[in-house]
């Protein structure tokens, strides 16, 4: 590791001005252990309070230092918005969720070996020097919005189960706003190595979570081991069925992107419909009609379409998961 | 920088490079080498430890910031003479081959069992709701953070269950 000058947060409004900011640690120490991250100085910012999840205006607002183990764990999460519950404990660890804050999930990196691969050209890690995984072993990048200058994935799970609940990201800095985590994370375009919108000096302060929407809420993430692995790919669903025919649906897709993917136009297709394996077809067209294969990755094409046909019969109660 | 670590029930002073994490702190500056070093990258789970009694994993925690916590690593589980009951079950069982992992499953499953007896769910539960049986999927679930490679799950996972049965039952005796 690079050396670097350790400082701890007084408040939020008194950061030190270019210090990287830890939580829970466990991307950063890691990056910084294999020198793919250099910061001159750290700020720990855990003795804040950002740790509770207390109501807001018609919804719930969750402190961006409330540990993934107890978001998962919470009576209220649990009851009125499932799909993060479920999202969560597909994600890592029991060590590494109890570390893990809800800020800092946002703020992880993308697990591209040759992002972690300080020998290989990135132009996330190092602008302008090209990208190594283009032509190389593509098995994990991205099938959608992908860029010439970069094809990695953004790799949590959270995130892809608030994208489903339209969640928006509370940012304090010198001009306290408001993201919908639609627009918080980037897409690569000519500039991967910007991945947020969260500008020096600002700091997430809480995920705002609007009124539950009730109906069946699921998320099936696919990886090659059954846990502590990353998903190659996966389907936050969010879906009420009324009078036989689809009222609510909201779809984010993870491993597939840059950012948790949402196609309003496949939702859109679905409202007011009733189900059928036809209608799920059509969605999963629309979802994957500019996906592109690197290569490797070309499988995540068809797992994705089937992944979200049978989380939607699922949702709509058409059949048990198989 | 000077720090004060709170560990296994005593105070230690300790002056520490920003960089030490607190698996390093252990081993290296406070001698206490049944904490494992393993992969170092949070993959293997060998360094977990308990802090305010969750586990976590100490290669990816720095020093500094564990100042200030209650630090229990396997010294402070049991000790040869005085084994806690996962430790005793797990030689029951012969719930290890070469031992590396050993302490790091101890530290992980302790703080596992409190987990369920909080009513935690996992992602092999089929409601979120509980109450959450000890069956093989659920403890292999929970466990995933802490790797074997000599494979020796079954005798784990079995160790782990006896110890949660005896203590349900001198729980219902009590």
């Amino acid at each position: 590791m690079k050396p670097f000058s350790f400082h701890r947060a007084a408040s939020v409004a008194d950061l030190p001005a270019g210090a990287t900011i830890i939580a829970g640690g466990t991307n950063l120490l890691d990056l910084m252990k294999l020198e793919v991250m250099t910061p001159d100085a750290l700020v720990d910012i855990t003795r804040l309070s950002l740790d509770r999840i207390e109501p807001a205006a018609d919804g719930l607002r969750i402190g961006a230092l409330v540990r993934n183990s107890d978001l998962a764990a919470d009576a209220v999460i649990r009851r009125d918005y499932p799909v993060l519950t479920r999202a969560l404990l597909a994600g890592a660890s029991g060590q590494l969720r109890n570390m893990a804050t809800t800020g800092g999930n946002l703020m992880q990196r993308t697990r591209c070996p040759y992002f972690y691969d300080r020998r290989m050209a990135c132009n996330k890690r190092e602008p302008g020097t090209g990208c190594a995984a283009i032509g190389g072993i593509t098995r994990n990048h991205a099938i959608l919005g992908t860029s010439d200058h970069c094809i990695a994935t953004y790799p949590g799970d959270m995130a892809v189960a608030l994208r489903a609940l339209d969640a928006e990201v509370e940012i304090d800095g010198p001009a306290p706003r408001r993201v919908p985590l639609a627009d918080f994370h980037r897409l690569p375009g000519d500039t991967p190595h910007v991945e947020t919108v969260l500008k020096p000096g600002e700091i997430i302060t809480a995920v705002v979570l609007p009124a539950p929407v009730g109906g069946q809420q699921r998320y099936r993430k696919v990886r090659d081991r059954a846990s502590y692995a990353f998903a190659l790919v996966s389907v936050a669903a969010v879906i009420r069925v009324q009078d036989g025919r689809i009222a609510h649906a909201a779809l984010a897709f993870g491993g597939v992107a840059a950012k948790p993917w949402r196609d309003p136009d496949a939702e859109r297709l679905l409202i007011g419909q009733q189900p059928s394996d036809a209608l799920f077809q059509s969605a999963a067209d629309t979802v994957l009609r500019l996906a592109r294969s690197q290569g490797d990755n070309g499988f995540k094409i068809p797992l994705l379409r089937r992944t979200l046909i049978a989380t939607l019969r699922d949702a709509t109660g058409m059949e048990a998961a198989a | 920088m000077d720090i004060t670590l709170d560990l296994n029930g005593t105070s230690h002073r300790l002056d520490v490079d920003p960089r030490t994490t607190l698996l390093d702190a252990l081993r290296h500056d406070l001698g206490l080498t049944g904490t494992k070093k393993g992969c170092d990258h949070g993959q293997c789970g060998a360094c977990t430890v308990l802090m305010d009694g969750r586990r976590i994993n100490s290669c990816l925690t720095l020093a500094c910031m564990a100042e200030g916590k209650e630090i229990t690593t396997i010294e402070g589980i049991g000790t040869p003479d005085q084994l806690s009951p996962l430790q005793q079950q797990f030689l029951d069982h012969d719930g290890f081959q070469c031992g590396y992992c050993t302490p790091g499953q101890i530290c992980s499953a302790t703080a596992m069992l409190e987990e369920i007896a909080a009513g935690w769910p996992s992602h092999a539960s089929g409601s979120l709701e509980g109450p959450f049986d000890l069956s093989h999927a659920e403890i292999a679930e929970r466990m995933s953070g802490n790797l074997c490679r000599c494979a020796a799950y079954s005798n784990i996972v079995a160790a782990i269950r006896q110890a949660a049965k005896a203590d349900a039952l001198h729980k219902d005796a009590a």
